[in-house]
């Protein structure tokens, strides 16, 4: 949603968006709507979760990934033909060559999903937003995408926006974590800071739900009590307290009733949470039962690559 | 294996290589030679086995060949004439060898010769039946025509224009039009057309079908009425079926996919949308067209076209046997025939069929299978999984067919 409002894509009727969005210090919440066009593909570009739908079915790769680069640039069909075989070939499909004259039914999802990011490459943007790149893909074809996004952007240097359930593709790539609930912001900070001190109850139940190789077997997962809240009608105050254990530590009605700001726990790493950094610990250093979070939290079974990070 | 497969000439060679076009081609039209020879079978048996079946001896059978009061020997003439004294296989090969090779009517003392293509004699106006269809086809030709570029650009836009504008005065509105249009009989609208515009305000007096050899302006201004009577029937439709069409089409993850590349709206819907929408509407177009080449009944009824439409009610009235059955012939050819254009047509439009008759045409990984049953069943679900599918049995469903 988020994303799809940064493009400028999101239009249901008789709503607004407020607020700001930044792209190289341009509003585009309050440019035009030709502007905000024109920016987008050029400057910014989006890949989709579904590249198996994601391509229009009667028109070849070749001219679409063309398209994208023609509506921005000046150039010459033939320009523009050639430009579409560099970047399939830079996105890793072999044969290039041949395949810019294939149609999308005749790649496989993980190529369809290299052709959707050449797509999106196309004008060199300066913020690519990937959302969930790989959900539809099985896990070998994931590593190779989120590999190829990753070498990317090294190679071009621009921003890249990763939006994923994953917390493994998140420890994987990401270099700053913004951990969003029910459409709003609950923990933010380098991928380092968040993974090594969680803050917020909601990132505490993320990763006590992954499932470990370096814990017995036998150890079952620990999900979030209750359902996502409809997006419709979000709970009052904290978004997550009513699946959250820890409302009564805070006390009062306070997180039912009060948006929780945004604070900073350490330096670059921000906690929208009402519990105060000293209950945090307090949770987090706590054995196992009762209320306390996820055992796999508590320090003394961690071991593992992280060094000293608990989990 | 893919290195092994000779490269296409064309860069951009979009196309299907000539050969499998051609072999699809062929085996398409082969089916077709197929249908129509079971088309003449069933409708040779509808006319010859069936009062038969039900009884009719070839003495009775042959009285519905002469006029009306007929005297005994002229009957009995009559059954000798036509050969329905003999086994019906004999009689199929007949019929069947009279439309290539023309037929004689023998009976002693006098001689029928109907040339080929012979569908029949009629004894009741005495001339055979292919000429008189030949006479009609123009009209037919010419309102069929007429109307369906009328109705394809017409139903097309406003679907799209409805669909862009869901909910709005000129949606509702529009679809209420529609709704009416599918829902009032020709005769209905074709005479109140008549009443008000030529008649009352004299706007196209005098309608009549003149050839267009003769006069193409009158042509077409004669044509003017009977071609918005029987558009409005189908622009109906097809406004509806392309409003559903692109709205769904405009919910697809490519349509996003084609604004966030930046494209201009009008590119959008233009490009991506209505292509993908148009697809399925053209196989709907080309089966309504060859089921109107038979004939449009009510039409030319209504505007008293001379067509095949009327050629046929004139048949039935007069209980010309051979006329009718000839009719008939000619419709199920209409139908076939188009039928197997609309394939073909398909194949050259949609990738995905191209590609399913002929898999791994040129990748060098493969997607689908190359075993040929395959590719049949392939085929199969890609032209029905589409929307196109469920378009295609609404309309076959739709009240427009029987009713132009």
């Amino acid at each position: 949603m988020t994303s799809l409002a940064i493009l400028g894509l999101l239009r249901p009727a008789g709503t607004t968006i407020t607020g700001q969005i930044r792209l190289d210090g341009e509003d585009l919440v309050s440019a035009g709507p030709a502007r905000v066009r024109q920016l987008r593909g050029s400057k910014m570009a989006m890949i989709f979760q579904d590249p198996l739908t994601a391509l229009h079915p009667y028109y070849t790769v070749g001219a679409q990934i063309a398209e994208a680069y023609r509506v921005h640039n000046r150039v010459s069909k033939r320009m523009a033909r050639k430009r579409a075989i560099n970047l399939l070939k830079r996105v890793g499909i072999s044969q290039p060559r041949i395949r810019v004259d294939d149609y999308p039914h005749q790649f496989s999802g993980g190529m369809r999903q290299r052709v959707m990011i050449a797509m999106a490459l196309s004008c060199d943007p300066e913020l690519l937003i990937a959302d969930e790149p790989t959900t539809a893909l099985d896990v070998t074809v994931q590593a190779q995408i989120l590999d190829l996004i990753v070498d990317l952007q090294a190679e071009t240097g621009s921003a890249v926006v990763i939006i994923t359930h994953d917390l493994g593709v998140v420890a994987e790539v990401a270099d700053e974590v913004l951990v969003m609930y029910a459409g709003r912001e609950a923990e933010a900070g380098t991928a380092d800071e968040v993974f090594r001190r969680p803050g917020h109850p909601y990132t505490w139940g993320l990763l006590g739900s992954v499932p470990r190789l370096d814990v017995p077997r036998t150890e079952r997962l620990r999900p979030i009590p209750g359902t996502p809240p409809s997006l419709i009608n979000v709970p009052s105050g904290c978004p997550f307290h009513p699946r959250c254990a820890y409302p009564a530590r805070v006390g009062g009605d306070r997180c039912a009733n009060e948006v929780p700001v945004p604070r900073e726990a350490s330096p670059r790493h921000l906690v929208a949470c009402h519990l105060s950094a000293r209950q945090q610990r307090e949770i987090l250093a706590r054995p196992t039962p009762g209320d306390a979070p996820p055992s796999r939290l508590g320090g003394e079974r961690t071991a593992g690559g992280r060094g000293d990070a608990p989990w | 294996m893919g290195s092994a497969r000779p490269r296409r000439e064309s860069e951009r060679g979009r196309a299907l290589p000539v050969h499998v076009m051609i072999t699809f081609i062929v085996r398409r039209l082969t089916t077709t030679i197929f249908l129509l020879i079971v088309v003449s079978m069933i409708t040779f048996a509808i006319f010859f086995l069936i009062p038969r079946l039900a009884g009719q001896n070839a003495y009775e059978l042959a009285a519905q060949y002469v006029g009306r009061n007929p005297t005994r020997s002229a009957i009995v003439q009559m059954e000798v004439k036509l050969g329905l004294d003999k086994p019906l296989v004999v009689q199929y090969w007949q019929f069947l060898k009279g439309i290539v090779a023309g037929s004689h009517y023998n009976d002693g003392p006098s001689q029928t010769y109907c040339p080929p293509p012979c569908f029949g004699y009629s004894f009741r106006s005495q001339q055979p039946v292919w000429p008189q269809m030949v006479a009609a086809l123009p009209v037919t030709v010419s309102l069929a025509i007429g109307a369906a570029v009328l109705w394809l650009t017409g139903g097309v836009a406003i679907g799209v224009l409805s669909a862009l504008r869901r909910g709005s005065l000129f949606d509702r509105l529009s679809m209420g039009v529609a709704l009416a249009g599918v829902s009032l009989p020709i005769f209905f609208t074709g005479l109140i057309a008549l009443e008000l515009f030529s008649y009352k305000w004299a706007l196209f007096p005098n309608v009549q079908y003149v050839a267009v050899t003769q006069n193409p302006l009158l042509w077409a201004r004669n044509l003017v009425l009977p071609w918005i009577t029987l558009a409005f029937l189908y622009a109906a439709l097809y406004a509806r079926l392309t409003r559903a069409g692109m709205l769904e089409t405009m919910g697809e993850d490519f349509i996003r996919t084609a604004r966030a590349k930046g494209l201009p709206e009008r590119t959008v819907v233009v490009r991506h949308a209505l292509r993908a929408t148009l697809t399925p509407i053209l196989t709907i177009f080309g089966m309504d067209l060859g089921l109107l080449l038979g004939g449009a009944v009510l039409t030319e009824t209504t505007f008293s076209l001379p067509g095949l439409g009327q050629f046929t009610i004139l048949a039935i009235q007069n209980q010309d046997f051979p006329e009718i059955m000839g009719v008939v012939m000619l419709a199920a050819f209409f139908i076939v025939v188009a039928n197997m254009l609309v394939d073909i047509l398909y194949a050259t439009v949609d990738p995905r069929v191209r590609v399913a008759l002929w898999p791994c045409s040129r990748s060098a990984t493969c997607a689908c299978s190359s075993r040929p049953t395959m590719v049949w069943s392939r085929r199969w679900t890609v032209s029905h999984s589409t929307w196109n599918g469920a378009a295609r049995s609404a309309s076959s469903a739709s009240p427009a067919r029987a009713r132009a």
